[in-house]
């Protein structure tokens, strides 16, 4: 299964089916569980991630991640968003301040914070926080941004504005969607494919999946016979 | 026939009238000590040394020898309980050694102070050479508040939100990075508010330090970490049953109380507070 670069790949299914766990595999999230086993090979730009020599901390760096609930540190905006780079030693106030700014504005959040960077996080509403999570995640300057269902914990409003964002981020980023969300699948994505019960069913071109898909059971779930 | 909706009112009776005895009973408990006690408290009291057999002067070396051992036995115990707690909450995978551990630690909460000063004796005082002395008696206290911390520890540490630990890691950090610059931060109120209870209880320990520090007369205050030292519990202890002027000391061993139910009322008052102003300033969500 082959992830195309600088466009958008959304995973959808129902609930369960694995899509998440699948999402996981990308920034080997899935280390962090106990007794877990994983088989197989997964190539970023031609090297396996997996290979027992592999640095898992600058993979991390090139996929970021962004959550499903918001999930900002209990620190300022500023603190938030320079973390990334902090860890990587990176403490020059100058440099972090452009990266902060910058980051921010990618993000689409930079109006809204610049007064008040140095406030806490928890100070901003959901939606705002999960753009706050963004700019966190864009900072470290990743080629790939893994987001497992972003908008589900936000109102329409909020969600419309991190869709327009995930269009503005999409020629310069590797973005991989899981989302509950058929409509929104089909909104933000060129390919999709489409997972259940721990399998991958079917993967090609959005507008083929949810128009004409080759198997039944896709078919079925996209018109919501089940889901 | 009573309806339910009765039965719940007699109910709630009986548990606000419980809930009333409970501070009756603390409530009597002060008013009682401040009656028999307040009349002996006045700066001489606090500040001088002991005289003419314990009927009069201060209590000083008994004040200054219990802060000595509290902050000295929270100082040892603090690191060691950290550092287990740390090991319990991130490191270990739930398999037998971490159960033998949690079991072990649960055990060393329920031993009783005495055989932990039986020890301390044995181990400190007596083997490694310490000598009846505050390092001993620092020592052994610590042992006696080292499961507390450890288990309040690791529960502040596993209270803290999952995802501010997977969004750490989804950016790169390893996990030392996430525990100093993340979970700490997020756990040290709790951490502390623990270490805050620990000081009351070891201000207020008598048996581990019977055999390891405390002296009854000791009209000078410590200079060396060596130098046995006077201690509140032990004073009034001592100073209640066999001491050289019993009756006559008696006022001596209720003001004697009464600082020490001052010190550790304080030092609850202190965690409570401490507790309130960091849960106010980052909200668990």
């Amino acid at each position: 299964m082959g992830i195309d670069r600088k466009q958008v790949t959304a995973f959808i299914g129902p609930s369960g089916c694995g899509k998440s766990t699948f999402l996981r595999l990308f920034n080997r999230m899935n280390d962090l569980i106990e007794n877990v086993k994983i088989e197989g090979e997964l190539l970023l730009d031609g090297q396996n991630i997996y290979d027992p020599k592999a640095d898992v901390i600058s993979l991390r760096r090139r996929v970021g991640m962004v959550f499903q609930k918001p999930n900002p540190f209990p620190k300022t905006i500023f603190e938030n968003v320079a973390y990334g780079l902090r860890i990587t030693g990176q403490n020059n106030r100058k440099k972090l301040a452009e990266s902060v700014e910058h980051s921010l504005q990618l993000a689409a959040l930079w109006d809204e914070v610049k007064d008040k960077l140095h406030e806490s996080a928890y100070a901003l509403s959901g939606g705002q926080q999960q753009r706050l999570c963004i700019a966190r995640a864009l900072a470290v300057q990743p080629s790939v941004l893994l987001m497992d269902e972003p908008t589900s914990a936000l109102d329409p409003v909020s969600t419309f504005k991190v869709e327009e964002l995930i269009y503005s981020l999409k020629s310069n980023y590797t973005i991989v969607i899981v989302t509950h969300n058929m409509q929104q699948a089909a909104r933000v994505s060129e390919k999709t494919a489409f997972f259940y019960m721990g399998s991958l069913i079917e993967y090609d071109d959005t507008r083929k999946i949810f128009t004409n898909p080759k198997l039944e059971q896709t078919q079925n779930y996209v018109t919501g016979r089940f889901g | 026939m009573i309806s339910p909706i009765q039965i719940q009112k007699i109910a709630f009776f009986l548990i606000r009238l419980m809930a009333a005895t409970v501070v009756l009973i603390l409530l009597t408990l002060l008013i009682f000590l401040i009656y028999k006690g307040i009349g002996v408290i006045s700066w001489e009291f606090l500040t001088a040394m002991p005289k003419a057999g314990m009927t009069a002067g201060g209590i000083l070396p008994a004040i200054v020898g219990t802060l000595i051992l509290t902050l000295l036995g929270i100082s040892i115990a603090m690191p060691v309980g950290l550092g287990a707690a740390i090991y319990l909450a991130e490191f270990a995978k739930n398999d037998w050694k971490y159960k033998f551990i949690l079991l072990m630690t649960n055990n060393l909460a329920g031993i009783p102070s005495i055989v932990f000063g039986l020890f301390g004796m044995a181990l400190f005082v007596q083997g490694l050479g310490m000598g009846d002395s505050i390092l001993a008696g620092a020592c052994t206290l610590a042992l006696v508040v080292l499961p507390v911390i450890i288990r309040t520890s690791e529960e502040a540490l596993k209270a803290v939100p999952k995802e501010l630990k997977l969004a750490s890691i989804g950016l790169g950090a390893t996990r030392m990075q996430t525990l100093f610059k993340v979970l700490l931060p997020v756990a040290a109120p709790r951490v502390l508010t623990g270490l805050i209870l620990s000081m009351g209880r070891i201000s207020g320990e008598t048996a581990p330090i019977l055999f390891t520090v405390a002296a009854y007369f000791l009209p000078r205050l410590p200079t060396s970490i060596f130098d046995q030292v006077m201690a509140l519990p032990y004073h009034l202890y001592v100073i209640s049953t066999s001491g050289t002027n019993i009756d006559e000391s008696r006022p001596m061993a209720y003001g004697t109380a009464l600082v020490l139910m001052a010190l550790v009322c304080i030092l609850n008052i202190i965690a409570f507070m401490a507790r309130r102003y960091f849960t106010r300033k980052s909200p668990q969500k």
